[in-house]
């Protein structure tokens, strides 16, 4: 167990490209960290620096008190789970578990305790000695995940572990993997492109584009404070509806109905979450929403529809009754303000009634 | 190529069935290679059987029923013998030779172009046209007049004499198989080597620092199955088919020379004319070939993790 610290680590590909702009991240000892990002945008290359399977270009990472830049990966005392397991196929499960261990000569007995206790942790207890290939999907990622804690290891280093599952599996084994780290206390960098896994999972989201650090934060901060447009439109499901509206005069103007805000002037982005909008009272001021399509998801309903040429999305209640234009009022208190050229959040009050 | 790469289940489509009307057009389709079987191999192999209880009259006029005499003569002589322990050393030799020195190139040349898929092209190309051009290269290393390497070997105050001297001739028979040999090995271990997933080495490469002991535990075993099928291969070749090496090295000289037991088939057969003799022979020879496979089959590859 030990903090990492991550500063201003750059990577540069042989060809020149630049996959990470000088990142840094504090981790604090026992922190459940998740990497979240579209595709491309670097996740995998700054974890696999941390790792030791890619080398640092530029910056530092240190692991407890260890600079670990020119360290082999086996001696950084951190455990990787790849995507698609990386079992030894040649080996039982009992020695996929036992290897890693077997190389740092640990005893023998301790190596079978080790790994009659991760057998039981993970249930995998009757496939220890069966070949990797006779194993299901799941039952591959249980052993994954044996082979990083029998090795007790300062750090877990997760690469999209869950992605080759099933989505039921998928959230049975997202829960799994929290309730181990949380029992072992061990520190975590986790990496997903799955905005859900990364909520549910993190102490604190990390969230990347294009090889930058776009906002750090607990999952609940960045849900409701996203720093920017690209965080806005990246968490959360279904993704936060931007709009163009305009500032004036300590009123935010949109779609013919006002509210009054303090901090901002000019043309800015509007962002509405679907869940924080909903249908206006009879008399209220309200913006008249075009229904387009509208998606059944059971326990609500997406309305996707056009106000002139910007759309927007409501969750509704399925029991709501719906006609070819409903009136949707703006929530005061759950507006998000954006500058309309750099996209930043932009600080704006609404100012108390009376 | 799939057979031998480290993963064949994975990559194995389903099997697609073809139907066919006609019973006989599928026979129709095999027969091919039905006919280049029964013509070069079965039909051969009957007529040395049958040739190896006779023997022929040396003029040619018709042949006389002896049982199993060619057999005795051939394993009571001591020429014989010491031509079958030098096929054995040779054979040993140029296997695990060619098979340890391709396996070490593939080794390093893996180290290089893992990933850069245009430079291994090149590279297996370079390799794959090598071969015969090798074997002729290797045969002028040790001409006589020219060849550089009996020059270095002066040097060194070894006057080597090929095709006259018996230990002379057998380094050169060894070094020239070894040396044709080495581009297959090295084309199949290396495509074996890029045959392992990217994550396993990486995996490896968290649990075990040492680069030796993980080659040994994690790449070697996953390379076994190409290790295999390369082993039975080269040890044919070793037996078979250095017989074009053989013959340039050894023909026309001085009979104390090294030969293999295939080359002694052909001298007895061709050269003096015992073809009952000579039947004989390579029907013990068969023998030998067909025991080793199924030790290889049984023992070997049991052993053998195929993916
Ligand atoms: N070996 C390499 N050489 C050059 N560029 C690379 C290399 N590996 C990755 N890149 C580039 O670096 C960038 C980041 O890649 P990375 O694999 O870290 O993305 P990622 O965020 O993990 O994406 P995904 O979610 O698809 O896994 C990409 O633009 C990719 O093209
Ligand atoms: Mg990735």
């Amino acid at each position: 167990m030990a903090s990492i610290a991550i500063e201003n680590v750059v990577k540069t590909y042989a060809g020149g490209n630049t996959a990470v702009h000088g990142v840094s991240i504090d981790i604090k000892d026992g922190e459940f960290i998740v990497l979240v990002g579209p595709s491309g945008c670097g996740k995998s290359t700054l974890l696999r620096m941390v790792a030791g399977l890619e080398p640092i270009s530029g910056g530092e990472v240190r692991i407890g008190d260890r600079r670990v830049n020119d360290l082999d990966p086996a001696d950084r005392d951190i455990a990787m789970v790849f995507q698609n397991y990386a079992l030894y196929p040649h080996m039982t499960v009992r020695e996929n578990l036992a290897y890693g261990l077997k190389n740092r000569k640990t005893p023998k007995a301790e190596i079978e305790a080790r790994v009659a206790e991760a057998a039981r942790m993970l249930e995998i207890g009757q496939y220890l000695d069966r070949k990797p290939r006779a194993l299901s999907g799941g039952q591959r990622q249980r052993v994954a995940m044996g082979r990083a804690i029998v090795r007790k290891p300062a750090a877990f280093l997760f690469d999209e572990p869950l992605s080759n599952l099933d989505a039921k599996l998928r959230v049975t084994m997202r829960a799994e993997i929290r309730k181990l780290q949380k029992r072992l206390g061990t520190t975590s960098i986790y990496v997903t492109h799955d905005q859900l896994e990364a909520m549910t999972l993190a102490d604190r989201l990390v969230v990347l584009n294009a090889g930058r650090i776009e906002q750090i934060g607990a999952p609940l901060e960045i849900y409701h404070k996203p720093a920017s447009t690209f965080v806005a439109s990246f968490i959360g499901s279904p993704a936060m509806n931007l709009v163009d509206a305009r500032a004036e005069g300590g009123m935010l103007w949109f779609g013919g109905v006002s509210v009054p805000l303090k901090g901002a002037q000019g043309p800015v982005t509007l962002g509405l979450r679907a869940e924080d909008l909903r249908l206006a009272a009879p008399g209220e001021a309200a913006v008249q929403l075009r229904i387009e399509h509208v998606e059944e998801l059971g326990a609500q309903r997406l309305v996707h529809g056009m106000f002139e040429d910007q759309s927007l999305t409501i969750a509704l209640s399925p029991d709501v009754p719906l006609s070819d234009v409903v009136p949707v009022a703006l929530p005061r208190e759950r507006l998000h303000l954006f500058d309309a050229v750099s996209g930043k959040r932009i600080e704006a009050r609404a100012p108390v009634f009376a | 190529m799939t057979a031998i790469s480290a993963k064949p289940k994975v990559q194995a489509e389903p099997a697609k069935r073809v139907q066919f009307d006609n019973a006989l057009l599928p026979w129709l389709f095999l027969l091919p290679q039905l006919a280049v079987i029964v013509v070069f191999f079965y039909w051969p192999s009957v007529q040395a059987v049958q040739s190896s209880f006779f023997i022929e009259d040396p003029f040619g006029f018709g042949s006389t029923f002896v049982g199993m005499a060619n057999y005795a003569d051939a394993l009571a002589s001591r020429e014989y013998r010491r031509i079958a322990s030098f096929t054995a050393v040779f054979t040993v030799l140029v296997t695990f030779l060619s098979l340890a020195i391709g396996l070490l190139l593939a080794v390093k040349a893996d180290a290089v172009i893992r990933g850069a898929s245009a430079y291994k092209t090149l590279l297996i190309s370079v390799y794959a046209i090598a071969p015969p051009v090798a074997g002729l290269i290797g045969m002028m290393f040790f001409d006589m007049h020219i060849g550089p390497f009996v020059q270095m070997a002066a040097w060194f105050g070894w006057n080597m004499q090929v095709g006259l001297n018996y230990f002379d001739t057998a380094f050169a028979m060894v070094f020239v198989s070894v040396w044709k040999q080495i581009p297959y090995n090295f084309i199949f271990f290396l495509s074996g080597l890029q045959a392992v997933p990217v994550s396993v080495r990486e995996a490896a490469f968290i649990d075990c620092k040492n680069g030796w002991r993980r080659f040994r535990t994690v790449t070697l075993p996953l390379l076994m199955p190409t290790a295999f099928f390369l082993l039975i291969i080269n040890i044919t070749y070793a037996l078979f088919d250095t017989f074009g090496i053989i013959d340039v090295m050894v023909k026309d000289k001085p009979a104390n020379n090294p030969i293999t037991l295939v080359y002694k088939v052909y001298n007895d057969g061709f050269r003096g004319n015992d073809l009952g003799g000579s039947s004989a022979q390579s029907v013990i020879l068969m023998v030998v070939v067909f025991a080793l496979t199924i030790v290889q089959f049984r023992f070997l590859e049991k052993r053998i993790h195929y993916g």
